[in-house]
């Protein structure tokens, strides 16, 4: 399926939100091709039959208890936040501005 | 007594006895790593207030009566992939530098309930993507046998911590290897428990169905010590199993492998591993035969497809988990200069903060979840899981443990593989199958190469079954007789 173009990688760069430099998407074009063409192995084995598998451990719908505990304060949450505003995260601009 | 080649449970007996006090044993540590960590920097972190409060605390705790918990006064090393509340925590990555965590990890709250005494933080492989601790943003670690090698990875320097007698304990986490691989590096007993084992809570996510945290240790009586405090039921850990925590520590004080089936997995032996890891690995199976264990052979013909598999199910989980870098709630924010929008700022910051290792992974992740390639990748290797997982039920059928080798060479110069993704992959060729199917595995040393370099054997045990890794490898451990020290 691969071989993956310098284009192909700045679309996965645009989605991963990775602003990347022209060096780097030569160079990860060629690295992830060659681990693509690698992990294309999957597709020898496990025909229909099998099931996926997504966890070690069957698990559905673990619920706790509906009681109040304590959680972190605004000032804790706050803590590590790169901007602050009146006890909010201060973020960059979300909506284009017309 | 030189506290710094003292066996943790050794040192937990005397400070509980009052021979001396938590004090001088952690003064001990700290004097060792003030010597030695400027060539191994095997810390990102030593928070030595801390680590004397902590240590004053169990002393006085002691002077006035209290009973003590079981690792009081003993010092243990974190990776920093684990919050520690007030001690800072970067998981090797600039994005997160500088980050106080407002919260302890599950795993770090038994370490304080233990009594153990946090030394400090140690260096990882960025966010724990790499087998040799030189994709931390903050340089490799050194290996203390030869400081031109890698130690392993990605728990790096949590494993040189242990080896360097710079801690009796470390903790390091297990996605693909990561605890096991560097152990066999470096010469030292590291274990990745059962999934689900140790909680996952505040242990900051690589792959969330194959992370595991677990111990390391100069001895298996040791990794079982702290293997014992770290486990158990969380309910703040969604996939932490509910049942008791296996025996690990008796296991590790019985030692007794008479009639225990021992399965060789005939797929993990012979191409692509270094001649005296072949050697030492079947050298440790006559041993073990010697001991009373009977050795079978066992065929799991899907782990050829496990790397593969390991390196579509990977990317994909970290692509997701790591979207919540976005610089918006903590860490590094790049480029916020009132005008640029938060998608700019986002991808600005993302492309800053994040090392190769970390955007090679997140792209080949987004790359396998796009519409379009999405079953014949990620799809079709959720498959191979299932094939895998299968491989060990019937394998553990015929076996009550499997053994392999822990990584197919000793251990390599800096610099080597760092930019041959591939080659570097292949380090973690035999411990992956176990991560895919969520059971335990542990590695410890059993000879040197014709270098003088440490080789490790791994175990694995099914699901819940981690007492038996530690049955056999306090038999291994004692017919080894495993003395060398860098």
């Amino acid at each position: 399926m691969p071989a993956l173009s310098r284009d192909d990688v700045a679309h996965l760069a645009r989605l991963a939100r990775l602003e990347l430099t022209d060096a780097e998407l030569g160079h990860y074009a060629e690295q992830l091709d060659v681990i693509l063409g690698a992990v294309q192995r999957v597709s020898e084995v496990a025909a229909d039959d099998v099931d996926p598998m997504s966890h070690p451990v069957a698990i559905s719908n673990v619920f706790r208890p509906d009681q109040q505990v304590p959680g972190l304060t605004s000032d804790q949450a706050l803590s590590g936040a790169p901007a602050v505003e009146d006890e909010r995260f201060r973020v960059p601009r979300i909506l284009d501005e017309e | 007594m030189t506290f710094t080649s003292t066996p943790a449970v050794d040192l937990a007996a005397g400070i509980a006895a009052g021979d001396y006090s938590a004090r001088e044993v952690a003064t001990a540590f700290l004097d060792r790593i003030a010597e030695t960590d400027g060539e191994l920097n095997a810390f990102l972190a030593v928070d030595t207030p801390g680590a004397l409060a902590a240590a004053d605390a169990v002393d006085a705790a002691r002077a006035s009566g209290e009973t003590l918990g079981p690792l009081a006064g003993v010092p243990v090393a974190v990776k920093d992939v684990i919050a520690t509340e007030g001690l800072v925590t970067t998981c090797g990555s600039r994005i997160l530098e500088g980050w106080i965590p407002p919260y302890d990890a599950t795993v770090t709250a038994h370490l304080r309930a233990a009594g153990a005494v946090i030394i400090g933080k140690t260096n990882m492989d960025e966010f724990a993507m790499g087998s040799s601790t030189e994709n931390s943003a903050y340089g490799p670690a050194r290996n203390p046998w030869n400081t031109d090698l890698i130690p392993g990875g990605s728990s790096g320097g949590s494993a040189v911590a242990v080896a360097a007698r710079q801690a009796p304990l470390s903790i390091g986490t297990d996605t693909g290897g990561s605890i096991r691989q560097p152990a066999a590096m470096t010469g030292v007993v590291g274990v990745k428990p059962t999934y689900g084992g140790v909680s996952r809570y505040g242990l900051v996510a690589l792959a969330s169905s194959l992370d595991q945290a677990g111990p390391f240790a100069a001895t298996v009586a040791d990794a079982a010590a702290l293997h014992a405090v770290m486990a158990g039921h969380d309910p703040k850990d969604s996939t932490s199993i509910d049942a008791p925590v296996p025996p690990v520590v008796a296991a590790a004080a019985n030692g007794d492998v008479s009639g225990m089936r021992i399965g060789v997995v005939k797929q993990l032996t012979g191409e692509g591993f270094q001649r005296e890891v072949r050697e030492h690995f079947q050298k440790s199976l006559d041993l073990l035969a010697d001991a009373g264990a009977q050795i079978v052979e066992v065929s799991c013909p899907h782990f050829e497809y496990a790397l593969a598999a390991y390196y579509l199910i990977l990317p994909s989980e970290c692509s997701s988990n790591l979207a919540k870098f976005d610089a918006i709630r903590y860490g590094l924010r790049v480029g916020d200069d009132g005008e640029r929008s938060v998608e700019q700022v986002m991808a600005m910051t993302r492309e800053a903060g994040f090392g190769p290792e970390v955007k090679r992974r997140i792209m080949l992740g987004t790359y396998a979840l796009s519409s379009g390639y999405y079953d014949a990748y990620y799809g079709q290797a959720q498959k191979v899981r299932t094939l895998i997982a299968r491989d060990f039920a019937q394998a553990f059928e015929v076996a009550d443990v499997l053994a392999t080798p822990t990584a197919p060479t000793t251990a390599f110069p800096i610099g080597e593989k760092v930019d041959d993704p591939l080659s570097m992959y292949l380090q973690d060729i035999a411990t992956i199958p176990a991560n895919l199917a969520g059971v335990p595995g542990m590695s410890l040393p059993v000879g040197l190469d014709d270098k003088g370099l440490p080789i490790g054997l791994q175990f694995m045990a099914p699901a819940m079954a981690d007492d038996r890794l530690y049955t056999a490898g306090a038999a291994l451990e004692a017919a080894v007789g495993w003395e060398a020290r860098p």
